[in-house]
């Protein structure tokens, strides 16, 4: 199988604004110095002024993003960042992704490089801040040199160093060698943040342009002479593994190179996708279920309410709140909410392709979002020293977390089905949109017990609330992410009590945008309201009143308020719901107008949205999170739930069953930042968690009827 | 241009439902649940008026399967699967019956049924024909009783203008209508075969084409 | 062998026929901007123009494409795709950027056809085109943009 006048050119071609580059990869004359990801122009003849900031002869000046760019805007971030302190203009920035080192580049939030938890920008903030003014400080100390003239008369504006003096005067690149040599300085002097002239600046994103032309690189867009296309076919139950293999009729498939059984499924190895997906579908398998999760997403719940009222983990008590249930004249109200697991489903399916140099070492290219593990981990699995891997961390088609694994559990399978080849030629290895959905590592499913008391004052005096689901972080104990968002309850009632329980699966959890509180929000967020509903306190009001001592909540949601004009007429047929979440030290409140569709589905018209999250790097960026957060809530709130049938098998495998919201079903957002001098903290999560209460709360005025049980919309099968 | 490939592609595809035919007969006869009586074994109604009906009422179980009312949706938007579910992703009918801007039929749906190779085991196949639309909204038949669509067939306002006869060739012969005989792998064919059905309406429309009440 | 044109040139393909568009064009011709997303066209990441109107590439046995013209995200041109990447980038629709090519070609193929498309004509086109960053907001923005500065 040939086709026909294809060049097999070793072509590369630009991302965007000069971001990351693509490569026809020759593996044998494949060199390090191009691992990392070029900027334009070229990697030759940068200067490196530190860690973080490389500056070219053209005066570019590039940054080294220690986070990948899946969508959430670290590219644009931390090159303002380091632009303000720079001095630079916002024409000659650019970034790449860094490359991985654990200690170099190190998530000061984790302790290790990664992306995640909404820290990006947070972690970086002072530290960017420093390598910017250190290497404004470095150019100024180069050009003080070069024109004999005091530092202390340099000024650096817009990417123009000059001495007025004089009149000297130079961009970047022309110094940027001699810059490099100079002595940083032990602390270099920081911006006012009132002088701010980039920082909360609408600068346009340095990655865009190559993701309107199809030039843009990501992992799977990855080619290289004489590659291997990998697929594994994996069980259709978790904790199964291969019994047996039939793959005579596979191997006849043109194309089909070969067939393994790795400890993750069987791996098919052919010259095109296509050959490798024809060959996986047609392997006969037999799978040992006895190992195997065998209970249904029902009976699960069943066990999991069993588990309320034993013996568990306390996350929160205060008060007696035993005793404010048993009070004079109190009033209750219970609700048992069912959570299901939810998988991520970035547009681009998990993938890697990994290359073997001359020397034996090998080159990875991925999606890193845990970049030194998933090094770390592919060199365990290659038998390699770690010092033999290098990770060349991609753009990624989203993430949402499924990314960021401890013991890098998919580069771990692709690793391994590479080790089962000779390793001459290089290999893609690709996870089909089923393999995904059914993969697992999944937004654990929950069930929450409630109960509230309400005295005879109508005051909120007693909360006690149970969770029963697996601990994300694998622990035995208390796992602060199954309670996040409910044992720090940002309401003042005076009884308080947060109990945990974890549960062992075989299904494996994960965070899902936004952690802890896509469900702790969901059940608190609806759950204060019905109770406000019941002693007949408006859903504004009677949660201000409740906020004595959280000032970010409520000027966010009073903004969100004014914006949506609350307590207004609302359209015929509407009607609002309002939430109130911080998540990652960011606040947000939402309003969300909701009619009942002509299917009889809640149908969600506009979302307004009020953001705290300290000093707002790039407003643009800040609002886009918003929007698409809520439009990632907004989904799976509706449609979203990798269910287990009877006897365990998963039911969902595609976008036909595990449904996206689509263009159609977005809601109009409207974007409020609240303006701030504190510390900036992450806005990729943050505007997940509210949309989905604000609605069900809206949903509950429409017809009377609470929503315990997600998602809200049943998604029948094709 | 386009017109060629249409053109090329409805060749092809009569071809394919030719040679299709023939197994589908020995499968009708092995599955009783999925066959049409032979329009020949309704002579023991004597009453022409009740044969007639009779008729029809089995030519129905063709008329009323998901796979040809899933395309003569009340709205504009079409079903999908035994269900009869609206439609994913969401598509409106358009002008003509054949989409809208930006996605058309023919943006998915291909001139033949396409085999989807390791994907969504509930997913097959993508149906395809190269006449691939909407019925217009006038013939719809969701939601409809048989004897509502019995008379709405037989009316030239709202069966696109077709005689009786037309009615018969269309039914026997249309190549799209055939497509219902063979959905593509995965999707659960109208019973009997195309001959027979055509067969089942020819005679319904000899013995008056009388209509259930 | 299959010969069709290819952004303008004749290219021609002799491997297994049933091979989907999609891949042909992504691992035969290198053209990667055309993305896979869900194989089963639901998502509309594989979004090509096939003569002349969008075709989903996953689905599209290479076969079928004959003698026909395919515009990949890499050959489109003309004022629409010109109005739409503007558009795109005046206010940043991408977040990931992975479902953009396909977004943009169901977006070229809508104005083409109707020059002032109304909300509803938007969803029409492009509710095929699945976004999981959600950037929807501004896609919609943006082609009421594009289409605002080709009147203009």
């Amino acid at each position: 199988m040939t086709f026909n006048a294809v060049k097999t050119t070793r072509r590369s071609f630009l991302a965007g604004a000069g971001l990351v580059i693509g490569f026809t990869l020759a593996p044998k004359v494949f060199s390090a110095s191009a691992m990392e990801g070029v900027p334009a122009g070229g990697d030759k003849g940068l200067s490196q002024i530190n860690a973080f900031i490389k500056i070219g002869p053209d005066d570019t000046v590039t940054v080294l993003s220690k986070h990948i760019e899946f969508g959430q805007g670290p590219f644009t971030g931390l090159a303002t960042i380091v632009a303000e302190e720079l001095d630079a203009d916002w024409s000659q920035m650019r970034a790449v992704h860094s490359p991985a080192d654990d200690k170099g580049y190190a998530n000061l939030a984790f302790g290790l490089q990664g992306t995640g938890g909404s820290t990006s920008i947070a972690n970086s903030y002072e530290q960017l801040r420093n390598a910017g003014a250190t290497a404004r400080a470095m150019l100024i100390a180069a050009a003080a040199a070069e024109w004999s003239v005091p530092a202390s008369e340099i000024t650096v504006e817009k990417g123009r160093i000059k001495h007025a003096g004089s009149g000297k005067e130079s961009g970047f690149g022309a110094l940027a060698d001699k810059a490099a040599t100079q002595t940083p300085p032990t602390t270099p002097k920081l911006k006012d943040p009132k002088d701010f002239a980039l920082i909360g600046q609408e600068l346009p994103k340095l990655d865009t342009v190559g993701k309107t032309d199809g030039t843009a690189v990501f992992t799977l867009d990855i080619t290289a002479d004489g590659m291997l296309y990998a697929v594994v076919a994996h069980p259709e139950h978790f904790g199964a593994t291969v019994k047996s293999v039939d793959d005579a009729a596979a191997r006849k498939i043109a194309g089909v190179v070969d067939i393994k059984a790795i400890p993750q499924g069987v791996a098919v190895y052919a010259d095109n996708t296509y050959a490798a997906l024809k060959g996986r579908d047609a392997l006969a398998i037999e799978w040992d279920l006895s190992k195997a999760e065998t209970r249904s997403s029902d009976e699960l719940t069943a066990d999991f309410a069993k588990m309320v009222g034993t013996k568990g983990h306390e996350a929160a008590n205060t008060g007696d709140v035993d005793k404010a249930f048993t009070g004079k004249d109190v009033q209750t109200l219970e609700a048992e909410f069912v959570f299901p697991f939810l998988a991520h489903a970035p547009m681009e399916p998990l993938d890697a392709v990994f290359i073997k140099a001359a020397d034996g070492s090998v080159d990875v290219y991925n999606g890193a979002q845990f970049p030194g593990m998933d090094k770390k981990v592919a060199a365990q699995v290659l038998g390699l020293d770690a010092d033999k891997v290098r990770v060349n961390t991609q753009l990624a088609g989203g993430s949402f977390g499924r990314k960021a694994q401890f013991g890098s559990p998919y580069i771990a399978e692709a690793a391994a089905v590479f080790a089962a080849t000779d390793g001459n030629r290089p290999m893609k290895h690709m996870w089909t949109r089923e393999d995904d959905i059914r993969g697992g590592f999944y937004r654990p499913m929950y069930v929450h017990k409630m109960r509230g008391a309400i005295d005879a004052g109508g005051n909120i005096v007693g909360w006690d609330q149970t969770i029963v689901g697996q601990s994300i972080m694998g622990k035995a104990e208390l796992d602060e992410t199954s309670v996040e968002g409910a044992s720090n309850l940002p309401y003042v009632i005076p009884n308080l009590r947060v109990i945990s329980h974890n549960v062992s699966l075989a299904v494996p959890p994960l965070w899902w945008r936004s952690v802890g509180h896509t469900h702790t929000g969901f059940a608190v967020e609806t759950f204060v309201d019905e109770l406000l509903q019941k002693v007949g306190k408006d859903p504004v009001e009677g949660r201000l009143a409740l906020l004595t001592k959280e000032p970010r909540h409520t000027g966010t949601l009073k903004k969100v308020a004014e914006m949506a004009d609350w307590g207004s007429a609302v359209p015929e047929g509407r009607q609002r719901g309002v939430a109130v979440v911080k998540s990652f030290g960011t606040y947000v409140a939402q309003i969300a107008e909701v009619s009942i569709g002509d299917d009889g589905a809640p149908r969600v018209h506009r979302v307004w949205c009020a953001v705290d999250c300290g000093v707002a790097i790039n407003p643009n960026v800040i609002k886009a999170q918003m929007e698409g957060g809520i439009g990632y809530g907004v989904g799976a709130i509706l449609f979203d739930a990798v269910t287990l049938g009877q006897g365990g098998k998963i039911v969902q495998s595609n976008f036909h069953d595990y449904r996206s919201l689509r263009i159609n079903e977005m809601p109009a957002v409207e974007v409020a930042i609240i303006q701030s001098r504190e510390a900036p903290s992450g806005v990729g999560e943050p505007g997940v968690p509210p949309a989905g209460p604000a609605i069900a709360n809206a949903w509950r005025r429409l017809n009377q009827s609470p929503v315990r049980r997600l998602p809200m919309v049943n998604v029948g099968s094709v | 241009m386009k017109s060629n490939i249409a053109l090329v592609s409805v060749v092809a595809c009569i071809a394919i439902n030719a040679a299709f035919a023939i197994s589908n007969i020995s499968l009708a006869q092995d599955s009783p649940a999925n066959s049409l009586k032979p329009a020949a074994s309704f002579q023991s109604i004597a009453d022409q008026q009740q044969r007639s009906v009779a008729i029809f009422e089995e030519a129905g179980k063709v008329i009323q399967h998901p796979r040809c009312v899933n395309c003569h949706p009340a709205t504009d938007r079409p079903l999908q699967s035994m269900s009869m579910h609206p439609h994913q992703p969401p598509v409106t009918r358009g002008e003509a019956g054949m989409g809208v801007p930006g996605m058309m039929c023919n943006t998915c749906h291909g001139p033949e049924n396409v085999k989807v190779v390791a994907q969504a085991e509930t997913i097959k196949s993508i149906p395809g024909n190269a006449n691939w639309h909407l019925a217009p909204i006038e013939m719809a038949w969701q939601g409809k009783s048989l004897g509502e669509i019995c008379n709405q067939i037989k009316d030239p306002q709202r069966n696109g203008g077709m005689s009786l006869e037309k009615l018969i060739e269309h039914m026997a012969h249309d190549d799209l209508v055939g497509w219902g005989w063979h959905p593509g792998e995965g999707r659960e064919p109208v019973p009997g075969t195309q001959a027979e059905f055509g067969e089942l309406i020819r005679t319904w429309v000899e013995t008056g084409a009388a209509c259930p009440s | 062998m299959i010969t069709f044109k290819l952004n303008g040139q004749q290219r021609t393909f002799d491997g297994d026929p049933d091979t989907p568009l999609l891949w042909v064009l992504r691992d035969f011709e290198k053209l990667t901007g055309t993305k896979y997303g869900c194989g089963i066209a639901q998502c509309g990441a594989c979004t090509v123009h096939l003569d002349g109107t969008t075709r989903r590439s996953c689905i599209t046995p290479t076969s079928t494409v004959e003698g026909s013209e395919v515009i990949t995200i890499e050959g489109i041109d003309g004022k629409e795709a010109e109005a739409v990447r503007k558009a795109w980038i005046a206010i940043d629709v991408p977040q990931c950027g992975y479902c953009q090519s396909g977004q943009i070609m169901s977006a070229v193929s809508l104005l083409q056809l109707t020059p002032k498309p109304t909300n509803e004509d938007i969803d029409g086109a492009m509710a095929g085109n699945i976004c999981r960053c959600a950037t929807y907001h501004r896609i919609r923005q943006a082609i009421h943009d594009a289409a605002d500065t080709m009147e203009g």
